[in-house]
């Protein structure tokens, strides 16, 4: 048998002892953990602990493992939204399939929980819409799912947002472009595999009723059209208006979450022809700028919120102070002030429901509706309090994030 | 269903490298089309422009008479079949097969009635209320073909369906499509490095290099009449054996002694000094064992064996041969080619699996040289080739695939439920 991993990964030597050379099926149960709520799979899919991380084993045949492992290994390299790939394992006996290893995405959620829970805090159209966003996203690159559906693809929460996630490229083709076709039949397969995930769960009655499977799906193309117009059009505009339309395009393409790479501007008789060529990087400045300053590694949304948490926090200690204090010094203070109390705060029965970042989120804007309702500011205390008690019991059990499920420390993203 | 014609068509990538060269073909009207060839041939690419993933760069893509060149995929109506299927866990058999129609909201009496029919052809009646998790890995990709048949499509389409299958349930499969594809006479593309697989699922079988055309046949009149060395090589297993040989008047002096030409075929391969001589493994025999009437027929030459290999009902010897630098390297270069591993510079003999040919001896052999074809080595080009027998042998597998498609006519569509079972 080999085993082939990217270094570092030194979690993969916890796993070296397990049983490769068994088959998926009939590995010990006590060897894995039950993660639930999982999507469809042709494959036999486990899951394993290892020193406080979670990971999935998937069996496949050799070449699928490879070009996966490769495919997957490229996306995180160029910061799409993708699961992290550890390895394979290949040349086990029998000519068994090969497996391959990848992290497991904590707090994730399968498309399964998000329509399956009436009270469920995110519509059936922000899901879709984050769906097509990662769709987009992926086109743009040149990558080509052949596969896409909701059981392949992993949601989690980002602020006020959710994040979607490509789960599996075993269908997926790369090229410098993508042809028309390639995008229209990677949406038609989307819309088909869409309506027939959520017939499913209406079959096994697990689908909120008010949700209309078909309909759902065949929203998706039109909303596709509509994200890869916007970010992709070409605009022809007077001459004169070109300064401040160049400015709303950018600012637009910007707000959607795409980054433009290259901007061209012709001048033809009928006006200024604008082509934008809009790239795919990780929307990261907030995440980079957070990490500098605390060492936290959260979401893009969730950065961008406790940025602002941490500025204010900041100029309230200049204030108190009356001196000016160095932005690193405002972040190690904010940390071990402000962020750690409260997301250590949580008991352990409630532990991994919510990852720490997001929960932080979560009490800011619990705080800001009881001060509303109050009519003055609460303090973050309380809100804290109040949300511990009442706001964080309600985040179902099963979506206890499975590091923490395995007796691991809560990961911090 | 419906015709595909395929009219000079032209993929160049950004490099101005083509994928594919001038490929002109038509597939008949419920035609079991194989695209075969090594990778890098063109073949998946050729599948893709008539699926509409790739755009094409010139010429025409004709589907029922429609130029679709422009037309998005799903405007082609045509069904990529088992491409990553998935089952659902919560919904019956039936409901699995009927989903796609579902989601096109067609009426629940019309579905019911192609659902039905197409278990008929799938054998899945018994199974239809059942939940997919306890069906065999068979019934599993029946229930995928059931997805693809009540789609109604114009033709479908495989690429590569078995590759990653296990060896007894690829042999399984390729059964079943087969029987399934008669029994619908639906037009068929199937793409496929593997030369058996072809052989077997087509009624024709284009055979694809470096982006072109090399012959599009009856999988018997690849075998028995190939146009070129990279026919020749492959398509068939064991290999058609490549000898060198020199001519003089009307014989050829092998390794394995001389071979008498007929006139015609000896006109044919005049004036080239240096010939390939291309035999069959089953054109050998064991000499002890050949009829004395027949004998006349082939000639007799000894060699030394130096593996046989016994399987019951066949056997197979190994006979080393030498070959001149040129010949070597030619052949290294088709081997390279056609992705197979071995340097033929050892001939693969079949022999009776009686026969007491041993090991490391020398042994007695016989050759029927009625079949044999003679190549040039710098063109490829098969002197020998007869073209008319070989589109006898294409015409009489047209004639078979007609009677199939008439039979099946009116068995599955427009037929009342039920009536898809007596179209077999």
């Amino acid at each position: 048998m080999r085993y082939l991993f990217r270094p570092p990964a030194t979690e993969a030597a916890a796993l070296l002892s397990l049983p490769w050379e068994q088959p998926l099926a009939e590995w010990d149960p006590a060897l894995l953990l039950d993660v639930p709520q999982r999507g469809i799979s042709r494959h036999v899919v486990r899951f394993v602990a290892a020193e406080g991380a979670v990971f999935a084993l998937k069996e496949i045949a050799e070449p699928l493992a490879r070009k996966e492992y490769a495919l997957l290994g490229e996306f995180v390299e160029e910061g799409l939204p993708a699961v992290s790939v550890l390895g394979i394992c290949i040349d086990r006996p029998d000519d068994q399939e090969a497996i391959l290893v990848t992290r497991y995405l904590e707090y994730s959620m399968s498309y399964r929980h998000v329509f399956s829970s009436p009270r469920s805090q995110y519509s059936t159209s922000k899901l879709l819409d984050t769906m097509v966003v990662l769709l987009v996203r992926l086109h743009l690159a040149g990558v080509f799912w052949g596969d896409c559906s909701l059981s392949n693809t992993l949601f989690r929460p980002d602020a006020d947002g959710l994040q979607a996630y490509l789960v599996d490229a075993e269908t997926v083709e790369r090229r410098p472009e993508l042809s028309a076709g390639m995008r229209r039949y990677d949406v038609d397969l989307a819309r088909e595999r869409v309506g027939a995930e959520l017939l499913d769960l209406q079959f096994g009655e697990l689908l909120s009723p008010e949700i209309d499977p078909i309909a759902v799906a065949e929203s998706l193309p039109g909303r596709y059209e509509a994200l890869w117009d916007a970010v992709t059009r070409e605009e022809v505009f007077r001459r004169d208006e070109q300064r401040y339309r160049v400015a709303e395009r950018l600012q637009w393409i910007n707000e959607l979450g795409f980054d433009a790479g290259e901007i061209e501007l012709v001048h033809t008789p009928e006006g200024a022809r604008l082509r934008v060529q809009t790239r795919v990087s990780e929307p990261g400045q907030h995440r980079r700028e957070l990490f500098r300053l605390t060492g936290l590694e959260v979401q893009e949304n969730q950065a961008r919120r406790l940025l602002n948490d941490l500025r204010s926090y900041r100029a309230w200690l200049e204030q108190e102070g009356g001196a000016p204090v160095p932005e690193t010094v405002a972040g190690h203070r904010w940390m071990s002030e402000v962020y750690l109390p409260v997301v250590q705060a949580v008991p352990r029965h409630l532990a991994g429901r919510v990852a720490p970042a997001q929960l932080f989120h979560e009490v800011l804007e619990h705080r800001w509706f009881l001060s509303e309702q109050a009519g003055r500011d609460v303090g973050t205390t309380a809100a804290l309090r109040s949300y511990l008690d009442s706001e964080l019991p309600r985040t179902p059990a099963e979506l206890t994030t499975p590091a923490v499920l395995a007796g691991g420390p809560e990961p911090a993203s | 269903m419906a015709s595909i014609e395929m009219k000079n068509i032209v993929k160049k990538y950004g490099d101005g490298f083509p994928a594919v060269n001038d490929v002109s073909l038509d597939i008949a009207d419920g035609e079991f089309m194989i695209l075969v060839g090594p990778s890098g041939c063109g073949k998946s690419t050729l599948l893709r422009m008539i699926v509409g993933l790739e755009d094409i760069t010139s010429g025409d893509m004709v589907i029922g008479g429609t130029r679709v060149n422009d037309k998005a995929p799903r405007d082609r109506n045509l069904s990529m079949v088992f491409q990553n299927y998935a089952l659902y866990p919560h919904m019956s058999v039936y409901e699995n097969i009927a989903f796609p129609l579902r989601l096109a909201k067609t009426s629940d009496a019309e579905v019911d009635k192609l659902v039905k029919e197409a278990a008929d052809v799938l054998e899945l009646h018994e199974h239809l209320e059942r939940k997919p998790a306890n069906l065999s890995g068979g019934q599993r990709q029946r229930v995928a073909m059931g997805r693809a048949i009540v789609r109604q499509a114009e033709a479908f389409l495989f690429d590569e369906p078995l590759s990653n299958l296990d060896a007894k349930l690829r042999g399984q499969m390729r059964t079943e499509i087969a029987r399934l594809q008669r029994r619908l006479g639906i037009t068929t593309v199937y793409v496929t490095h593997d030369q058996t697989e072809a052989m077997t699922l087509g009624d024709r079988v284009c055979v694809l290099r470096k982006g072109s055309i090399q012959q599009v046949a009856s999988p018997r009149e690849l075998y028995e009449q190939p146009v070129n060395l990279f026919v020749a090589g492959f398509i068939g297993s064991p290999p058609m054996n490549f000898l060198p040989a020199t001519v003089q008047g009307s014989t050829l002096e092998t390794p394995f002694g001389s071979i008498e030409l007929d006139e015609k075929r000896a006109a044919a391969v005049a004036g080239h000094d240096l010939l390939l001589v291309g035999i069959r493994p089953e054109y050998f025999e064991d000499a002890s064992l050949v009829d004395e009437a027949k004998k006349h027929v082939g000639t007799t030459f000894t060699a030394k064996v130096d593996v046989t290999e016994w399987l019951g009902d066949q056997q197979y010897a190994y006979i080393p041969y030498e070959a001149p630098e040129a010949i070597r390297t030619q052949l290294r270069d088709l081997s390279r080619e056609l992705d197979a591993e071995e340097l033929r510079t050892q001939a693969i003999v079949s022999i009776d699996s009686t026969s007491r040919i041993r090991e490391g001896r020398e042994a007695e052999f016989w050759l029927d040289t009625r079949k044999v074809h003679v190549f040039d080595p710098e063109s490829g080009i098969n002197l020998t080739r007869d073209a008319e027998a070989g589109a006898e042998l294409t015409r009489m597998a047209t004639e078979d695939r007609e009677e199939q498609v008439a039979g099946a006519a009116g068995g599955l569509t427009g037929g009342t439920p039920g009536s898809g079972s007596t179209a077999a």
